[in-house]
């Protein structure tokens, strides 16, 4: 699919396959999703500019960004300093990388539901699983969506 | 007939807070106007400690401390973006929206089946929590009036749960028994204090007063209110304010202004002479815009640049609307130009009706807290004591400065203040 020319930009799909943001001179700036299964009838004209915004935000008022404070996310792509889309209305589901609340602090990581058990999970073996307890004050704050790194 | 909807967030100020702050999830919380530190805002834990809406924070200081509240000062921004989010959360359920103060919408929800009431009020709230972290109660009724009682039920009874649908009138009566005449939408202090003279303390009492009597002490807004208790609507859905004409106040400057209190005297007297056709008009504005341009022959050295900002709630009180006009033009002045015309739109106009006119009350705590909020908005963007000539009233000495000074980040409106996570 649309996946010539050479990347602009590190725009990943948090944790799973990434986008890319392809540019070839002359011609309009294309944007695919490399897993796609079918090949997007926008993708085969262009009308007016392409709105990032638009792409990474398919819930404006359930959308907000979070900035990266740590390493614990490193193996899935998730950088200090990273700005994280993260989508409130999208539910949260097994594997995905997600903003949590644990005892009053925001923290990303990737969800895990097994068995009736919850655990966060860190992707960076210097950092523990965090299997939530009863007793704890949990809560999901969100889904992340999408990653915007600076190289 | 119509069924309204109102939808208030909870303790709105205190819970923008808490969505990007959830350690304070329980913890009492106050939020100030910065002006002159009165709480605008206070957390459920608060208002069981008796520190009441607009009380000066200084007064409260043992309190605070010997409960360890958490005080913020107003966080403009925050709340703006907040608000937005919310209607626009809402605005997908029903397109017959009446964005009426910064933290409430009425809906029209007629087409909702009377049945599913409940459950839809239910699906607002939990939706609009989901995608906000902002909690909200709901109150269905026939009038903006009783919709506005049913809300204030929804959060004090545990059986509702933060829902009431009071379209039934078979449980008006105790429902306006459980209101304070105080707490009936329009009637302020003075009104109340009076009514109750008259041995006339809820709502009910209101609603079965003598007719003539009430129109003779209160007006024409006395019986209106009457019919509103009695679910007789009298004041509908105000749709679109925004696509009611703007109102529009800007001039060429004769000699190019280069001097930038020049400038800010010229926006200032747009702004109020803008804030003045509102209240000729009976309007209020939603939005402030302000433009600036420097001589477009001169096409090497042009600039132009426009800002709006919202108002913290529909209004036409001159310092406010000449404030937002400052605080934008503050955010988009290039000191080293040569200006040819400036000027301001007001857009978002609504009806003052419910706002102003139905306010019996000159001195309605909640206004004035939230007018104090934007006047803390433009001091902090335009530097200490920008309005202190419409605030040097309100405390001229500020004792609690510099005691309770925090303000959060402005966390969804600059990259550089997002929120951190590990
Ligand atoms: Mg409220």
């Amino acid at each position: 699919m649309a996946r010539k020319g050479k990347t602009l930009s590190g725009i990943w799909k948090a944790g799973e396959e990434h986008l890319q943001v392809a540019a070839q001179v002359g011609r309009p700036i294309f944007f695919s999703r490399v897993q796609a299964g079918f090949p997007s009838p926008a993708d085969d004209y262009v009308e007016g500019r392409l709105d990032l915004n638009a792409h990474l935000v398919r819930h404006p008022a359930a959308t907000f960004f979070v900035r990266v404070a740590g390493d614990s996310m490193i193996n899935a792509g998730i950088r200090p300093d990273d700005i994280l889309v993260v989508d409130r209305s999208l539910d949260a589901a097994d594997r995905r990388v997600v903003i949590a609340v644990i005892d009053g602090e925001l923290t990303v990581k990737r969800l895990r539901m097994q068995n009736g058990r919850i655990s966060l999970m860190a992707e960076n073996p210097d950092y523990p699983d965090i299997e939530i307890q009863p007793s704890m004050a949990f809560e999901i704050w969100g889904v992340v969506t999408h990653v915007i790194h600076a190289f | 007939m119509t069924v309204f909807a109102i939808v208030d967030c909870n303790n709105f100020y205190v819970s923008c807070e808490r969505v990007f702050n959830p350690a304070l999830n329980g913890k009492p919380v106050i939020v100030l106007s910065n002006n002159d530190g009165c709480a605008v805002a206070r957390s459920n834990e608060v208002k069981k400690l008796g520190i009441g809406m607009g009380s000066p924070v200084f007064k409260q200081k043992d309190t605070i401390e010997k409960h360890g509240i958490h005080v913020f000062s107003s966080n403009y921004a925050l709340y703006g973006d907040m608000s937005r989010r919310v209607v626009q959360v809402l605005s997908e359920f029903s397109q017959d929206l009446e964005v009426y103060s910064i933290d409430e919408s009425f809906l029209d929800i007629s087409r909702v089946r009377p049945d599913r009431r409940t459950a839809f009020g239910r699906t607002l709230m939990a939706t609009v929590k989901k995608f906000t972290g902002i909690p909200v109660s709901v109150g269905m009724a026939r009038t903006k009036t009783l919709s506005k009682i049913a809300v204030r039920l929804a959060k004090k009874s545990a059986k509702a749960d933060g829902v009431l649908d009071l379209t039934d009138p078979r449980h008006h009566d105790r429902a306006l028994e459980l209101t304070p005449v105080d707490d009936v939408w329009g009637v302020g202090w003075r009104y109340a204090k009076f009514l109750k003279v008259y041995g006339i303390a809820n709502a009910r009492q209101l609603r079965d007063a003598d007719r003539t009597f009430i129109r003779k002490k209160m007006g024409v807004n006395g019986t209106r209110l009457i019919d509103e208790l009695k679910g007789v609507s009298c004041y509908p859905l105000d749709r679109n304010p925004s696509q009611k004409k703007n109102i529009t106040v800007s001039r060429s400057f004769g000699h190019a202004v280069t001097n930038l209190d020049g400038l800010r005297e010229a926006v200032t007297s747009y702004a109020a002479r803008g804030a003045e056709k509102l209240r000729r008009e009976k309007l209020t504005a939603g939005l402030v815009t302000v433009f600036i341009m420097t001589d477009r022959f001169k096409p090497e050295s042009f600039y132009y640049n426009t800002k709006t900002l919202r108002l913290a709630a529909p209004t036409s009180n001159s310092p406010e609307i000449i404030g937002a006009a400052l605080a934008g033009l503050a955010e988009i002045l290039r000191p080293d130009s040569l200006y040819k015309k400036a000027g301001i739109y007001l857009t978002e106009l609504g009806p003052a009706s419910m706002v102003q006119t139905v306010l019996f009350d000159p001195v309605d705590r909640e206004r004035s807290a939230r007018l104090m909020a934007s006047l803390d908005a433009i001091n902090t963007a335009m530097g200490k004591n920008t309005l202190t000539y419409a605030s040097a009233g309100l405390s001229p000495s500020r004792p609690w400065h510099g005691m309770f000074n925090h303000r959060s980040p402005a966390w969804t409106t600059r990259w550089d203040q997002l929120p951190r996570v590990k």
